[in-house]
């Protein structure tokens, strides 16, 4: 004969119990389920969803009528337990008494309601059930209507998110100085709040709720505030957080502290009565995450059928969404003297990150915006990993720690012996592996007795794995390689932690990265002052003495010192006017060679350098500008003639080049960036080996990228295509400032797109249009800066740097 | 030593550099701090890049053409065969001076 179990309440934790204990012995028990509302086990994490439309309650019941029935439950739901009477074991419930030898208390935990004025006015609800999230579907339904939601924690936004997406008029209120202080800190909450209001939803912190005033009807109609305002509406939401529901174990006369106390056994101060989810207090702690109660449920149901087990309260970390923003947390964030955070923000992109650090431990952590990393933190809170290796890169997570993201070894470990890794000198991996095998142990060795990655390098790094697949750990891989002996940062850290810790100076770098050089060197300076003004445009003021001679005095310098003076030519077109200015300098200037470029313009070689500022003046006063043929910039866009002569021509391409091109022209980019736009596939312009090329058909604009055609040679690869002119030029600057900010310094866009891969460039060029337009907005304020011509700017203020700081020789003739 | 004025401090930028024409050819100027410089032939002594032209970093300069490396202090380039002539200079007054004896100029006017 079965015992008697009854269970009260049908939440998650107790849903899940029942499936242990049919799971371990289906004939144990004769079981009794109540439930308050009139209703089984659903999943009450998935109010949400069913609040915003995203999924209907069917979707989120867990156990239906036939789960119970074939489980012999016998199920009284809609039935209020009114007492427990331990002596007689009965359980009272409002249709009868039932018998028990075991129970089983998941009463959960009830909304906690402010005492306000009015608070128990109709039209006063909390967010719990059912029924509280029908009652906002249906205030969706009524156009104009208006409701406010007390409590800006997780709960409070849910429901603000969800009736909002119904349409409904939302205000939050909330009384902390930001949302969800528990998890975030001001600036996540601060972001948390921008996206809400975005959402159109209205957000009041620091407010303090006075009474809720009733309307003619005697319904709940404004909230008032301590400062006298009056928020009207047709719903008010209260949201400000749970209590266990313990009155039922209480009467009872059970041990209750702030939840019913329970053992590692899940079980109370009486033996056959046991407790879990969000009703219990094991060892002081409260739950309410759905992790633990879920520990609970297996522990109960093994202590149920005579296994031994014992609950252990876990980290639980949460990862949330709430109206579209990933959030995770896990851990203790709590303030305490001996902890210390690490905090990356990137206010732009809305991403904050928190590490909580004590000693030499990860004990809390909080995202927002960018939640990719969390299960790996999660993992070293839980597991009390040593992180003082790895403290310095620890909040751009396993990506940055070397070895914990997919295998590098695995693809050079699959290349077959007689793959060739060393392009340049034609060495395949077997003779690398012979040498190797032969005594060349390290990488100095291998190049010197195969010549593999003796030429350009670029194979450097798989001939370094082919030396630690055959060596294994008797090989140490050099760790990644640093920007250059000035740091032991590699390009992305140094990129990375400009952002981080908002390093707006040099000095700021110098000081806060650890530079071992007083003001690094003609390898590092360059990177970090173009790394520097691309991420603070507005802050930072570009260094001339950072930059390359060519840079600095804005042409190229040639073997001889002498200079290279080449106006833009918009698109590729010129008038007889400008031809003759340059011809007038040509002369003028004894420019021994002109020469017509690849780009389609005139170059003017071997002008002194002390000429420049003059040689500039002449060509202003022609209408021209600098062509930036000597920058990491853009430097030209090379076109067709199009629509407007050829009888192929599919599109305006010189129209398009040249809108291109004075969109564009002063940019810094972390290398050259050179552009075509063709008119027709027939391709005149050479755009498909540009780093960003146009291929105009009937139907619009074929855009392509990360083209190369110098030391590589490669084909673009299709971004989008466009429809119409304008979209064109925005996914060209989206991608152009995508680059910009993101790339290593002297990485092509083909290099940088091979590595970042072509569809997360995508993702955030094409697909999210919030993402591009919010690159364009920042392209636009860089450009506010840069887009100057720097000869205008030379021959103003600049000029006499070009001469020299003084003549001996004259004096000494006087 | 017989030192010449030839420029206010403030004409060379800071961690750059301008040139001096001069009877043994033309001598780079370098600024390495707020009161600091340095004075050394212009020509690299391996392609005759102009040293001037050169990124200014710690006490040294790096050469535009093929980035050479020398120090300011001795005119040694660092890992290669190569030094380049040094001249006494120094800064007073907010005024930069160089020893016109070393430049091949016996006395100021």
């Amino acid at each position: 004969m079965s015992k008697k179990l009854v269970v009260v309440g049908a939440g998650m934790a107790s849903g899940r119990m029942l499936e242990h204990l049919f799971a371990a012995d289906p004939d144990a028990y004769d079981v009794t389920l109540f439930n308050a509302e009139p209703r089984g086990n659903y999943n009450r994490l998935m109010l949400s969803p069913v609040l915003s439309g995203e999924k209907t309650y069917e979707q989120i019941v867990t156990h239906d009528d036939d789960w119970y029935a074939a489980n012999k439950v016998t199920t009284r739901f809609g039935e209020k337990v009114t007492g427990i009477d331990r002596d007689r074991k009965v359980v009272i419930g409002d249709k009868g008494e039932v018998a028990y030898d075991k129970l089983v208390i998941a009463t959960g935990s009830n909304p906690f309601i402010i005492p306000l004025p009015g608070h128990d006015l109709p039209g006063v609800i909390a967010y719990r059930d059912l029924e509280d999230t029908e009652a906002m579907i249906a205030l969706g339904a009524r156009p104009g209507a208006r409701a406010v939601v007390i409590g800006g924690g997780l709960l409070g936004l849910e429901a603000a998110a969800g009736m909002a997406a119904r349409g409904v008029d939302v205000t939050v209120v909330h009384i902390m100085g930001h949302l969800m202080e528990r998890q975030l800190d001001e600036s996540a909450g601060f972001l948390l709040r921008r996206s809400l209001m975005e959402k159109g939803i209205t957000v009041l912190c620091g407010a303090n709720s006075e009474e809720i005033v009733a309307g003619p009807d005697g319904r709940a109609a404004a909230l008032r505030l301590d400062d006298g305002t009056e928020l009207p509406c047709d719903l008010l939401v209260m949201a400000v957080g749970i209590r266990p529901s313990v009155a039922l174990a209480k009467e009872a006369g059970l041990a209750v502290g702030r939840g019913v106390h329970v053992d590692d056994q899940m079980v109370t101060s009486d033996a056959d009565i046991l407790a879990l989810g969000e009703c219990v207090e094991h060892n002081g702690a409260l739950f309410g995450l759905v992790a633990p109660l879920y520990d609970q449920a297996k522990v109960l149901a093994h202590t149920l059928t005579g296994t031994a087990d014992a609950f252990v309260n876990k980290e639980v970390s949460t990862k949330l969404k709430v109206t579209g923003c990933d959030l995770f947390s896990a851990g203790d964030f709590a303030d305490a003297a001996n902890r210390e955070d690490i905090v990356f923000r990137d206010p732009s992109r809305g991403v904050y990150k928190r590490l909580v650090i004590e000693g030499d431990r990860l004990i809390g952590a909080v995202m927002y915006g960018d939640t990719a990393d969390g299960a790996w933190f999660y993992s070293l809170i839980k597991d009390r990993t040593d992180i003082a290796e790895m403290r310095e890169t620890l909040i751009f997570g396993p990506a940055y720690q070397g070895g914990a993201a997919a295998d590098p070894l695995s693809a050079v470990a699959a290349l077959p012996l007689d793959a060739e890794i060393c392009g340049c000198n034609g060495i395949c991996k077997g003779t690398i592996v012979d040498a190797i095998a032969g005594g060349a142990t390290d990488l100095g060795a291998v190049r010197a007795k195969t010549k593999a990655s003796a030429s350009c390098g670029t194979c450097t790094g798989l001939v370094e794995q082919v030396l630690q697949l055959q060596l294994g750990d008797s090989f140490k891989m050099p760790a990644a390689q640093p920007v250059c002996a000035c740091t032991d940062h590699t390009h992305e850290d140094v990129r990375r932690l400009i952002k981080v810790k908002e390093l707006k100076s040099q000095p700021a770098v110098w000081q806060e990265l650890g530079w071992k050089t007083p003001n690094g060197c003609h390898v590092c300076r360059p990177a970090v002052n173009f790394y520097l003004l691309a991420d603070w445009p507005l802050e930072y003021a570009d260094d001339p003495q950072s930059r390359f001679v060519n840079e600095r005095k804005h042409a190229n310098i040639q073997k001889d010192g002498t200079f290279s003076v080449m106006p833009r030519m918009w698109g590729g077109i010129t008038t007889p006017d400008e031809l003759r200015a340059i011809a007038d300098a040509a002369d003028k200037y004894n420019v021994p060679t002109v020469k017509v470029t690849g780009g389609q313009r005139i170059d003017l070689l071997g002008v002194r350098g002390e000429d420049l500022p003059a040689i500039w003046a002449d060509l202003n006063r022609a209408g021209m500008v600098s062509g930036h043929a000597y920058s990491k910039g853009l430097r030209t866009v090379k076109t067709c003639v199009g629509s407007d002569h050829c009888r192929f021509g599919t599109q305006d391409s010189t129209g398009l080049g040249i809108k291109l091109e004075k969109v564009l022209w002063g940019s810094w980019t972390p290398h050259k960036v050179k552009l075509g736009v063709s008119g027709c596939p027939r391709n005149c312009a050479e755009a498909t080996c540009k780093d960003v090329g146009i291929v105009c058909v009937d139907s619009g604009y074929q855009v392509g990228v990360a083209g190369a055609a110098g030391m590589d040679v490669k084909e673009t690869e299709r971004l989008a295509n466009a429809t119409t002119e304008e979209e064109a030029i925005e996914l060209t600057i989206a991608f152009i400032q995508l680059y910009r900010e993101n790339a290593k310094y002297l990485d092509r866009p083909y290099k940088w797109v091979a590595k970042v891969g072509l569809d997360w460039v995508k993702e955030r060029v094409v697909d999210d249009l919030d993402s591009r337009r919010a690159l364009v907005e920042r392209f636009e304020i860089s450009q506010s800066v840069y887009r100057k011509d720097p000869w205008a700017q030379h021959v103003a203020t600049e000029r006499k740097r070009y001469a020299p700081l003084a003549d001996l020789t004259l004096e000494a003739a006087e | 030593m017989s030192w010449i004025d030839i420029a206010d401090i403030e004409d060379i930028p800071l961690r750059g550099a301008r040139v001096l024409k001069t009877a043994m050819g033309c001598v780079a100027v370098f600024r390495t701090g707020e009161a600091e410089v340095f004075a050394t032939a212009d020509r690299c002594p391996h392609k005759g890049g102009p040293l001037s032209d050169g990124i200014v970093h710690g006490h040294k300069v790096t050469c535009p053409l093929h980035n050479w490396v020398f120090d300011l202090n001795t005119g040694q380039a660092q890992g290669e065969e190569g030094s380049i002539a040094t001249f006494p200079v120094r800064v007073e007054g907010g005024r930069i001076l160089i020893d016109g004896t070393a430049v091949g100029r016996r006395s100021a006017a």
